[in-house]
């Protein structure tokens, strides 16, 4: 484990990821869309015999009806029920049978399901697909003990955690009207009274091929994808009259916020502010490709950038700094930047340093070594994205179902390496506005609470990462093929945006 | 709940087996002397190494605990004649990707680099392998940074509940403490700790290298020389043999949270015995990956109990176990570690049935392949083998080994591996109705 990450584990979750930053034009990606309006991409990788088949909704969590918060996730946890042919629980089966994985992920503006298995099995994966996208059957038992899965969820995941209960208060401040300001998981207040009903009204209107992405990725040729599609899911009826996602809108944001929230449990204190920031639209991703940059060059490395090297490593002000800004999402999303002080610090203090920064990087400019070094990180990613299929495909997923199109996906590099040290610097002045911001303290409580654990000789356990149900934390790593924990998990810095099955 | 065995089962008769992974592993070694595993893959124009060291923390006094785990750390905080700051820059513009990693049995550094930047990446990392600069500015800011780590993991109650367990079963043997080690050991850390441990760590005698990539077995070997070439040649200690000392029972450590962490488990299984494969494959039925393992069908999906529960064995270099996790809600806790046990027991006296190995064999045979996915995932696979002295033959011959492990095997590693009354559970929260103690 990576120091960094070590420490970058003590602020999560913030906010939304950072994006990954390019993806080639190349000819390996191509799209056709079926008479009932499902849309398609097909991306090839012919370097193993695997494929990632995935379908993406059009809708999440931002989609919800008032009171009703939790449902799309729930709703998501429910379609690994029965349908017609299958019974509840056979649809994983079936494809661990194959030797394959699946799962599923719910976010504000989408709502995905993926199986990576071997190519030949393409066509199962489709029908079983297709199939669960109209004839779920649920009852209310599986409903009511599903339900306590995901209060259980939401009691490990978020309760559990004082950063993610701090960045659910940050949120609601955050958008004074937007469902953003709803936690994706729901409220449990809300999550604990939501019915089969709530459920299967929620399906059955967003739940049809013209409210559909299919994502094929891997060892497939486009015409053969072309073909199984028309098959399996070419017959399923649309779902009439569904429009373009409109939901609540924020009115002029005037005043700055301001939030603490305290828990016996923190034990490194940290500020965050977030200003409310555009998100890439499609033809016109500019603004949101400054601020890309912008984020890198604030807050990207811990050695390099303007925050990091300064009150990390000159001042040594901060143990951990953050800038943080995602354009893909369907509606305004956030810039945010933290900053994890020096024990010996007030968080008042380490609030100056971030603006201290703001100031530093609106007076002084870009360093041009740096904004070249970036360029070339930027080109650079391009390639070495190539190498995961599952990433390529949940890029372009994200980015469809938050308005963009394949042509945005595949300029977005272009754009990026075409931003100018003017461009940053308009967008900084644009967005670093008081008046959008919260700021917001997480602390302990004062006076300091009495230890909470009775501490026994600490011992090794890889510091963490959420639990997900198919990846148990293991507390030391075993060295076997059979498991290789070789890989290092990536600072996560993200808030919940997804949340998964 | 009636139907899913068979139809799992119809399913994997109707279709073709699976693709055996189609990865061709040449032996190299250098004119230096340096044995290394090359997967080539010259689709993308990159290439990904990863050197596993043999050794690790374990090695480390425990005076001196943490010390490998911070020196891993200032790898890439100054080297040569670059600071910390210029060492990234001169990353950032080569657009290398580095990594460094320390464990317990081994340390760990990874590498990716553009084809066109081969030599300079390969310049670059080996500055920070054999050069490393401890900095005493460097040294005081990352050991924070550890001390930060330590006091947030003292308040988590995941964290908690890996120490205890750890610090219970290995009270005398680095397995039983943090790597990081304490906020006391770390605060007297110094430099001579650090070169210590990486003339330690860092020796190229105990490298084991794998490499995927856009580059020949020819262009490949001149680089290893260079990277790890000038490093010293080990100077082993002797680190013995563990076995838990944890018996059977609960231990509950007081923590205000509406869910309680659980972690359990007893001793396991070496990888090298010749009952691993049906250790491994038991393993999967009652909690490995996925949704319709024994443990999640019981307690998540009838029950609603926890969000995930899991198993898996962690044979270690000195120590074998067999370990589970999960969380659940205070007042569920205590049903759901009833039916773990009930379930230990059950599985231990009955084995598992036909169905479920045939899926079991199924779903991990057809697994295997979909591994071999992306350069780093590959090297990772190439050291792990052979720090498992695994033939380099053994990718095309694993799915055999699951194949050949019968009924029976299962139910007689079942009996000897599965004790429910040696089951120790470490439960961090406030749970209803349980106490420290014995069953």
């Amino acid at each position: 484990m990576p120091i960094r990450t070590l420490v970058a584990g003590l602020m999560l979750p913030l906010m939304l990821a950072q994006p990954t930053l390019a993806q080639v034009t190349d000819d390996t990606v191509t799209t056709f869309t079926l008479d009932n309006g499902m849309e398609a991409i097909v991306i090839e990788d012919h370097r193993a015999p695997v494929v990632v088949h995935m379908v993406w909704y059009d809708v999440g969590a931002a989609d919800e009806p008032p009171g009703k918060s939790g449902i799309a996730h729930f709703l998501e946890h429910l379609m690994f029920k029965g349908t017609d042919t299958l019974e509840p629980g056979e649809f994983s089966r079936t494809v661990s049978a194959q030797g394959g994985s699946d799962n599923a992920f719910t976010s504000y503006d989408y709502t995905g399901y993926f199986q990576r298995v071997a190519a030949d099995r393409l066509e199962l994966m489709m029908r079983m697909e297709a199939d669960r996208m109209r004839n779920l059957v649920l009852d209310d038992e599986d409903m009511l003990t599903e339900r306590d899965v995901v209060l259980e969820e939401r009691a490990q995941r978020t309760e559990s955690n004082p950063g993610a209960i701090f960045g659910e208060m940050r949120s609601a401040a955050q958008y004074l009207n937007h469902p953003y300001r709803i936690p994706i998981i729901g409220w449990r207040h809300e999550v604990s009274e939501l019915t089969l009903e709530d459920a299967l009204a929620f399906y059955r209107r967003f739940y049809a091929p013209n409210n559909a992405t299919l994502i094929v990725a891997g060892d497939v040729e486009p015409e053969e994808v072309r073909a199984l599609a028309e098959t399996h899911y070419g017959p399923i009826e649309p779902t009439p009259g569904l429009g373009p996602r409109v939901r609540p809108s924020e009115p002029p944001q005037v005043s700055p916020r301001r939030l603490t929230y305290e828990d016996a449990r923190v034990s490194n204190p940290y500020v965050v502010r977030s200003y409310l920031a555009p998100e890439r639209d499609t033809g016109n991703q500019e603004e949101a490709a400054a601020l890309t940059l912008l984020a890198e060059i604030m807050g990207g490395s811990p050695a390099t950038s303007v925050m990091g090297r300064i009150l990390e490593q000159e001042e040594g002000v901060a143990l951990y700094t953050q800038a943080s800004y995602s354009g893909t999402s369907y509606d305004d999303t956030t810039f945010s930047l933290a900053v994890l002080p020096t024990p010996d610090r007030t968080l008042e203090q380490a609030e100056a340093d971030l603006d201290r920064m703001i100031d530093t990087i609106l007076e002084e400019g870009i360093d041009p070594a740096q904004l070249e070094r970036m360029r070339t990180q930027i080109r650079a990613a391009s390639i070495y994205e190539r190498d995961s299929l599952q990433g390529r495909a949940r890029e372009f997923g994200t980015a469809i179902t938050s308005g963009l199109t394949v042509q945005d996906v595949l300029d977005w590099p272009e754009i990026l390496a075409a931003v100018t040290e003017e461009d940053i610097l308009a967008a900084a002045r644009r967005v670093f506005r008081p008046e959008r911001s919260v700021t917001g303290y997480l602390r302990k409580p004062e006076p300091a609470a009495p230890p909470t654990a009775a501490r026994i000789e600490p011992v090794s356990q890889a510091p963490g990462t959420a639990t997900l149900p198919e990846a148990p934390e293991t507390p030391a790593a075993p060295a076997d093929p059979e498991a290789p924990a070789t890989e290092v998990p990536a600072p996560q810095i993200t808030q919940p945006e997804e949340t998964d099955q | 709940m009636i139907a899913r065995l068979t139809t799992a089962l119809a399913a994997a008769i109707l279709l073709p087996l699976p693709a055996v992974a189609e990865v061709e592993i040449q032996e190299i070694t250098t004119p230096g002397g340096i044995t290394a595993w090359l997967v080539e893959e010259h689709s993308i124009p990159f290439t990904s190494i990863e050197v596993q060291f043999e050794g690790g923390a374990n090695e480390e006094p425990l005076e001196a605990r943490g010390a490998t785990y911070l020196m891993m750390g200032l790898l890439e905080e100054g080297a040569g004649d670059m600071d910390a700051r210029a060492f990234s820059e001169r990353r950032e513009a080569l657009a290398a990707r580095t990594d460094f990693d320390a464990n317990n049995d081994s340390v760990t550094i990874g590498l990716s680099f553009l084809t066109e930047n081969r030599e300079e990446s390969v310049d670059l990392m080996r500055a920070a392998l054999v050069d490393p600069s401890f900095d005493p500015e460097a040294v005081e800011r990352v050991r924070e940074q550890v001390l930060a780590g330590l006091a947030a993991d003292a308040r988590d109650p995941q964290e908690i509940a890996g120490e205890t367990f750890a610090a219970l079963s290995f009270p005398e043997h680095p397995y039983g403490s943090r790597i990081e080690g304490t906020p006391e050991t770390v605060a007297a850390l110094n430099i001579d700790d650090l070169r210590t441990a990486h003339t330690r760590a860092l020796t190229r005698d105990r490298a084991r290298v794998g490499v995927t990539g856009d580059i020949t077995a020819e262009e490949l070997a001149p680089l290893l020389d260079r990277l790890l070439g000038d490093l010293p040649e080990s100077d082993p200690v002797d680190i013995p043999e563990v076995e838990t000392a944890l018996d059977g029972g609960i231990t509950v450590v007081d923590f205000p949270s509406p869910q309680s962490v659980v972690l359990f488990g007893h001793s396991g299984i070496a990888f090298d015995d010749p009952d691993y494969f049906a250790a491994f494959i038991l393993n999967h039925i009652i909690g490995g990956r996925g949704f319709d393992s024994r443990l999640m069908t019981e307690v998540r999906e009838k029950r609603g109990l926890t969000y995930g529960i899991g198993t898996f064995l962690s044979p270690r270099d000195k120590s074998e176990e067999m370990l589970g996790q999960f969380s659940s809600s205070n007042d569920k806790a205590a049903e759901a570690i009833e039916i773990v046990r009930a379930e230990w027991a059950h599985i231990a006296e009955e084995g598992v049935t036909p169905e479920e190995l045939d899926a079991a064999k199924t779903y991990l045979t057809g697994a295997y392949p979909l591994r071999f996915d992306g350069n780093s995932r590959i090297a990772g696979i190439l050291t792990g083998m052979q720090s498992l002295d695994l033939p380099i033959d053994y990718i095309p011959n694993r799915n055999d080994r699951i194949e050949a492990v019968t009924l029976d095997d299962v139910k007689r590693v079942a009996a000897e591996l599965l004790r429910p009354e040696d089951l120790h559970f470490v439960v961090v929260g406030q749970p209803d109705g349980l106490r420290s103690g014995s069953f």
